[in-house]
């Protein structure tokens, strides 16, 4: 795999020349953590790309066709058609009255303090389950890759840490920005190939492909089965089936209008029309390559077979697998060292959206109320903040390992961002009455609910079968309580209820008061943050 | 940007003027509908494959199912109401536009 590390070390050689420039170009607050609001619309466009399409997609959606066939392709059309809500309701308003955070928006007619400490906790809790996620993903590449070069497990993850950090500390927005819009455009061009191969493999002929894709054979409890894997029902089936698959959709409808990562790519840009134009970029990015997944993730199931996959690398490794068949070692090199710096790039979309909240939201506005102690003191908590987050991230993915699906355990950050986030956001754009009490109340019963329910669902809990190879092992040991492993259902509407009732039950006049600026602002753009000068 | 002392009113004068609330009606009429129409098209995917395998297991095309033709759709109608955002977006800059402006020659920027 020597091929793999120079194609990956030729990747960390030009992104870190971009964080070296772009640490020159960084003067300031706007600098660091909005790249000076000066990224064009293509730019953020496959930034947000860059930052969205991460190892959950790339190796875990095509894992979950490869495997469950058409119930896994569910996950690709969920996150591609989220756009659309952050399209209509949410970029432009969110560019117009917000300047670093999430928390800005709500803090714009709200009590500033409360809603900004609990915006920053919901901020650090979906980075986190992104960010074990991503560590998961990385993981399974170099148990597959690279054992053979003496690289292990942790050492690979200590390095992807460390890169990250030194992309954030020193780079800043504008280097991860570049990092991401570079990566954006390997991945794409990645998964063209990877397309084509399939497709020539079956000499163009689509029916064919489709064909075999309705008759894979594998082996379930010892015995060969044969599925189709253009039907629905392989992954969800009754009784919760279907409950699973709507919570699934919401989840994504309204998670990732509230991932911060995500929301904070629409300050980077000088104006909310920039900020719409660059959603509709993403959109394209976005949707053509989920429509990719399905072909490499059923090309996957056809032409490597689940059973190779599950015992070569697991889930995970089902396009990378595909890549090695198709194309040989030298593709699988290339593939590999792709998926490789998507991690890199997402990891560190995660770290500067979480480090700014720390130090924007709470350092700032929260413990200093809103003045800096001396200038520059934000950006240098940011950078302390992406420090710890990445040490943190190291040492709780050297303490997981790679275990379960990375598509599955990325729709628990979406879970909580759903939940607990998007709820507060919309009602603080949209609704003249909202106020702090119904923010606060609908935030923690969003978090706390969307946390309960996952950890007593069945992805943390159930008994594990003994001597199952491939299989996923349960951190606790008894049947689930809730049955469904989609919290969304149930988290979304109970954040929303919290929001509403927490609003009716209290009056604010101050909050009404200032709606009427905000609706101002988020619509005509009127004392939006404008871009910096060089 | 009104100056702080006079903001409340200056603000909510905008908000009351005649342009901005027209500007919101346009903005409501393209945006609720979009909205509710795709949250109830996607919906209709989990609902169906959820509630009625069987009938989204029918083959349509070669052994290419309506779920998968169902689930391809939603990418094309996700482009399409993209591109009529952008198209409806454009007049609501113009409106925005227009009013920036009046309010640039009542009160010149300082």
């Amino acid at each position: 795999m020597t091929l793999a590390l120079a194609i990956f070390a030729a990747f960390i050689a030009s992104t870190l020349a971009i964080t070296f420039w772009a640490a020159r170009r960084s003067r300031g607050a706007s600098a660091y953590f909005a790249a000076g609001r000066r990224i064009t619309a293509w730019q953020n466009g496959f930034a947000v790309a860059g930052d969205f399409m991460s190892a959950a997609s790339f190796l875990g959606v095509v894992g979950l066709i490869a495997l469950q066939g058409f119930d896994g392709f569910l996950y690709a059309v969920g996150g591609f058609v989220a756009y659309v809500t952050i399209l209509l309701l949410i970029a432009e308003p969110l560019r117009n009255t917000g300047k670093y955070t999430m928390g800005d928006v709500l803090a714009y007619r709200l009590r500033p303090r409360p809603v900004r400490a609990l915006a920053a906790i919901s901020t650090l809790t979906t980075v986190v389950f992104y960010m074990i996620t991503q560590m998961v993903g990385a993981g399974a590449l170099v148990g597959l890759l690279l054992a053979d070069s003496g690289v292990t497990y942790n050492q690979a993850v200590i390095g992807v840490g460390i890169l990250m950090m030194i992309y954030v500390i020193f780079g800043g927005m504008l280097a991860t920005t570049w990092v991401q819009i570079i990566k954006a455009m390997l991945l794409s061009a990645c998964a063209v190939v990877l397309t084509l191969l399939v497709l020539a493999h079956f000499h163009f002929h689509l029916l064919d492909f489709f064909a075999a894709a309705s008759q894979v054979m594998y082996q379930q409890n010892g015995e060969t089965v044969v599925r189709d894997f253009l039907q629905p029902g392989l992954r969800y089936r009754p009784p919760h089936g279907p409950l699973d698959l709507i919570s699934l959709g919401l989840i994504f409808v309204f998670g990732t209008a509230g991932l911060p990562h995500i929301l904070v790519k629409f300050y980077t840009v000088p104006d909310a029309k920039t900020a719409r134009n660059s959603v509709v970029w993403a959109m394209i990015l976005i949707g053509s390559f989920y429509v990719m997944t399905s072909v490499l993730g059923l090309g996957a199931a056809v032409i490597v077979g689940p059973d190779y996959v599950v015992t070569h690398g697991g889930t995970n490794m089902s396009g990378i697998l595909l890549a090695q068949t198709l194309g040989g070692n030298v593709f699988l090199a290339i593939v590999s060292a792709v998926a490789f710096a998507t991690i890199l790039a997402v990891v560190a979309g995660l770290t500067i959206s979480a480090s700014t909240s720390f130090a924007h939201d709470f350092w700032i506005n929260v413990v200093h109320h809103g003045r800096e102690a001396h200038s520059g003191e934000a950006v240098l908590v940011a950078r302390i903040a992406a420090l710890v987050v990445g040490a943190v991230s190291i040492a709780i993915a050297i303490g997981l390992g790679p275990t379960s699906n990375a598509g599955i355990l990325g729709t628990f950050g979406m879970a909580v961002a759903a939940s607990a986030n998007f709820p507060v956001l919309l009602l603080s754009i949209f609704w003249r009455r909202f106020n702090t009490a119904g923010a606060i109340s609908g935030m923690s019963v969003g978090l706390l609910s969307a946390l309960v329910l996952i950890v007593a669902g069945p992805n943390f809990m159930g008994i594990d079968a003994a001597n199952v190879t491939g299989a996923v092992h349960h951190l606790i040991q008894a049947n689930p309580w809730f049955p469904l492993e989609n919290v969304g259902i149930l988290s979304v509407p109970l954040g929303f209820m919290a929001a509403i009732i927490g609003t009716l039950l209290s009056g604010e006049p101050d909050a009404e008061a200032k709606f009427n600026e905000l609706m101002v602002r988020a619509n005509i753009g009127l004392g939006a943050e404008k871009a910096s000068g060089h | 940007m009104p100056s702080d002392s006079d903001s409340h009113n200056e603000w909510d004068r905008v908000a009351s003027s005649a342009q901005f609330r027209d500007l919101m009606a346009i903005k409501k009429v393209f945006i609720v509908p979009a909205f509710l129409f795709f949250l109830l098209y996607y919906f209709l995917l989990p609902v169906l494959v959820g509630y009625a395998p069987k009938l989204m297991s029918t083959r349509v095309i070669g052994t290419m199912t309506l779920a998968y033709v169902f689930a391809l759709s939603q990418f094309v109608v996700g482009w399409l109401i993209a591109w009529l955002y952008l198209k409806a977006a454009a007049r609501f800059d113009s409106l925005a536009e227009d009013i920036l402006e009046d309010l640039n020659r009542q009160e010149p920027p300082a």
